[in-house]
């Protein structure tokens, strides 16, 4: 599964296509953390996002840690109904800011 | 170009045959070793366990062929490369050698060049089996003691995550290993009231990871029920453990339920689990039970929330819990079981069937495809508890004497009373008389009962009447945080004494609240619910049960219970 990122200012945007599981672990950590040290708000794009399993919501929290812990500035944006549920059932819109 | 020495067999009964050949591989750099029959070239080959063998078709007493066959029977797992050396010209000739398990064969006379391309082109061949042959043997050497550290540690992991009392008659459960561990956890345990907490959990990620955080969390859950503490303190105590042990990333969905026989009601907390089922037998109606927080172990213990949900729970009806495995189980095309799949199989009339239809159709639908994550189904039932064995309380800690003669007494106020579950610590002091731990069960029902009563009719002022329909049921906890919130003034007082007698003791217990106290007829406890339904609501009838003497003061705001024992005598 392809993950891009992109930097706009100090907002870093990383897109994640198809299933986001534990294969995207190194791939997506490499994505926030090669990333420029003026960067910090996070979107994660997940329009292309089919399916996101335990470990990717793993992989969030990692990215949150990051990003500063109950100080960071994540939103995660565009998902599909299937990832808007499992982000739902795991409450994680007390974490992150879900759009 | 691979130069490595080989040692070479080469078997001819041509004698100057074989030594022109021996002297062209000699030449090349290998070492060789000579045969002048078939016979002779297997006992070669037994001795000095040649890398290649250059073997003559036509030899006396046991031809090329034969010794081939015999050859490779031996070698076994080994590779040894035979090269048949021929004259014969016969395609149908040549092609019988390969069959007989020769890997080539080279024409006399020999052409010198085509002899050592042949032998370095096995050479290679040889070398390449031989890695391959190392790498399996360690691979399968460490799969082997993998597989035999994951086998004990599953016994181990067995023994603490899926232990306590899911054999009771009203649990139906299953559980599918993933892998040898799996990542979900099933825990259930008797509390000493008599009342069930039973755990389910789904660790991100399946084996050792879900498997280690596994255990800490079965400590805690088994421990601190056995003591009798409430759910939520369970719950914060798990969240901070694992929070602490566990990398960030890796979490535990959640959900606990307390089951009360006494009390109709099942309370639940659940974290990042897909919605349960719960149904109700007077409707024949499921409902659901969602998550309303995070998963244990993702949030610090200041920002955790506790908050749980009561419902209703009354013989009949079940709760069925699952971890997401069902839900995600998928079928040849990738598609997945989903959540209305699942909760069609309740349109069925009989509630018996629901377990069994559940998992008739996961598997059917998963079918060749298996599945792809954990499973873990339960079906929780609400009995009599008449049906379920007595609590079995562990009685083989402590020490044989103890404090026979004392008093304490213990307030609670305001705060406290909000947030605090004083049962274990008194429990823990009463149990350090040895004679009272043989009655711990019906201690701890006794002064739960009398701290509910003080506190929730007492000081908070609520009637019991509001729980005995569904609509009230909600209004009664309604009522109950409103009350929670104001606060003031308030108090619970336990005032324990114990006294030795000739040949056992007694204890003696005076709860009394701020409460406004109710009508009570001191010579007449032990009326029918119809009779007096504030008796019942109050679990009077119960406290009446368990003790020898019950007598209320005042407006009704004291009451003071007594119970005796006789000292066993040593057999």
């Amino acid at each position: 599964m392809p993950i891009n990122t992109s930097i706009k200012g100090d907002e870093l945007t990383v897109v994640v296509e198809g299933r986001f599981d534990f294969s995207a672990h190194q791939e997506f950590r490499d994505a926030y953390e090669d990333a420029d040290s003026g960067v910090n708000k996070y979107v994660i794009d997940m329009a292309k996002a089919s399916y996101l399993d335990s470990s990717a919501l793993g992989m969030l929290l990692l990215l949150r840690d990051h990003a500063g812990g109950e100080s960071a500035n994540v939103r995660i944006s565009r998902c599909n109904a299937d990832v808007k549920k499992i982000l739902t059932i795991s409450n994680f819109e007390q974490l992150f800011t879900i759009e | 170009m691979d130069e490595t020495p080989l040692h070479i067999l080469v078997a001819d009964d041509n004698q100057s045959d074989r030594m022109i050949l021996c002297a062209i591989v000699k030449k090349m750099g290998h070492s060789v070793c000579e045969a002048a029959d078939g016979n002779e070239a297997i006992n070669q080959f037994l001795e000095h366990k040649p890398d290649i063998i250059l073997l003559d078709v036509i030899m006396p007493n046991l031809n090329g062929q034969q010794a081939a066959k015999s050859i490779k029977a031996l070698a076994g797992e080994d590779m040894v490369p035979i090269i048949f050396l021929t004259s014969l010209q016969e395609a149908s000739d040549l092609a019988t050698c390969l069959e007989s398990g020769g890997d080539d064969f080279i024409s006399k006379p020999y052409n010198k060049i085509i002899l050592q391309a042949k032998i370095n082109a096995f050479s290679r061949m040889l070398k390449m089996h031989n890695t391959l042959q190392d790498q399996r043997d360690v691979i399968r050497e460490n799969n082997e003691h993998m597989r035999h550290e994951q086998q004990v540690a599953r016994a181990v992991y067995d023994n603490v995550a899926h232990s306590g009392c899911l054999d009771l008659p009203n649990i139906k459960h299953m559980l599918s290993p993933f892998s040898i561990f799996n990542g979900d956890v099933l825990l259930a345990a008797r509390k000493p009231s008599g009342s069930i907490h039973i755990l389910l959990g789904d660790f991100t990620g399946h084996g050792l990871p879900a498997a280690i955080g596994a255990m800490p969390l079965a400590e805690i859950f088994y421990g601190m029920t056995a003591k009798g503490f409430f759910m939520v303190d369970i719950l914060r105590e798990i969240n901070i453990k694992l929070k602490k042990i566990l990398p960030v990333g890796y979490f535990c969905c959640t959900c606990m339920v307390n089951l009360s026989f006494r009390r109709q009601e099942i309370e639940v907390w659940m974290g990042g689990l897909p919605d349960f089922g719960l149904y109700r037998k007077e409707t024949g109606e499921i409902e659901r039970i969602k998550s309303n927080h995070l998963p244990l172990g993702v949030l610090s213990s200041q920002a955790f929330d506790a908050d749980t949900a009561t419902f209703r729970f009354i013989p009949g009806d079940k709760l069925y819990m699952w971890s997401d495995g069902i839900i995600e189980a998928r079928n040849t095309e990738g598609e997945l079981f989903g959540d209305e799949r699942l909760f069609a199989i309740f349109d069925e009339p009989d509630s018996e069937l629901f377990f069994d239809n559940i998992l008739k159709n996961v598997n059917q639908f998963a079918g060749e495809n298996g599945r792809d994550d954990d499973t873990t189904l339960l079906e929780l039932s609400m009995v009599d508890e008449s049906e379920i064995a007595k609590v079995d309380i562990d009685l083989s800690s402590g020490a044989v004497t103890g404090p026979t003669d004392w008093n304490m007494v213990y307030t609670l106020r305001d705060e406290t009373l909000k947030t605090f579950n004083p049962l274990p610590v008194m429990l823990n002091i009463l149990n350090d008389v040895p004679a009272l731990r043989n009655l711990s069960g019906q201690l701890y029902t006794l002064m739960a009962e009398l701290f509910s009563n003080a506190f929730e009719h007492g000081v908070l002022g609520l009637s019991s009447d509001l729980k005995k329909t569904a609509d009230g049921f909600a209004e009664y906890y309604r009522l109950r945080n409103i009350a929670m919130e104001s606060l003031k003034d308030t108090f619970v007082k336990f005032d324990f004494d114990l006294e030795p007698l000739d040949k056992g003791g007694k204890l003696t217990i005076v709860v009394e609240d701020s409460g406004e106290g109710f009508k009570y007829d001191n010579n007449n406890f032990n009326l029918k619910s119809e009779d007096n339904s504030a008796y019942c609501g109050r679990g009077i009838p119960l406290i009446y049960s368990l003790c020898d003497s019950l007598i209320y003061f005042g407006k009704g705001n004291k009451v003071q219970v007594c119970l005796s024992w006789k000292t066993q005598l040593e057999e």
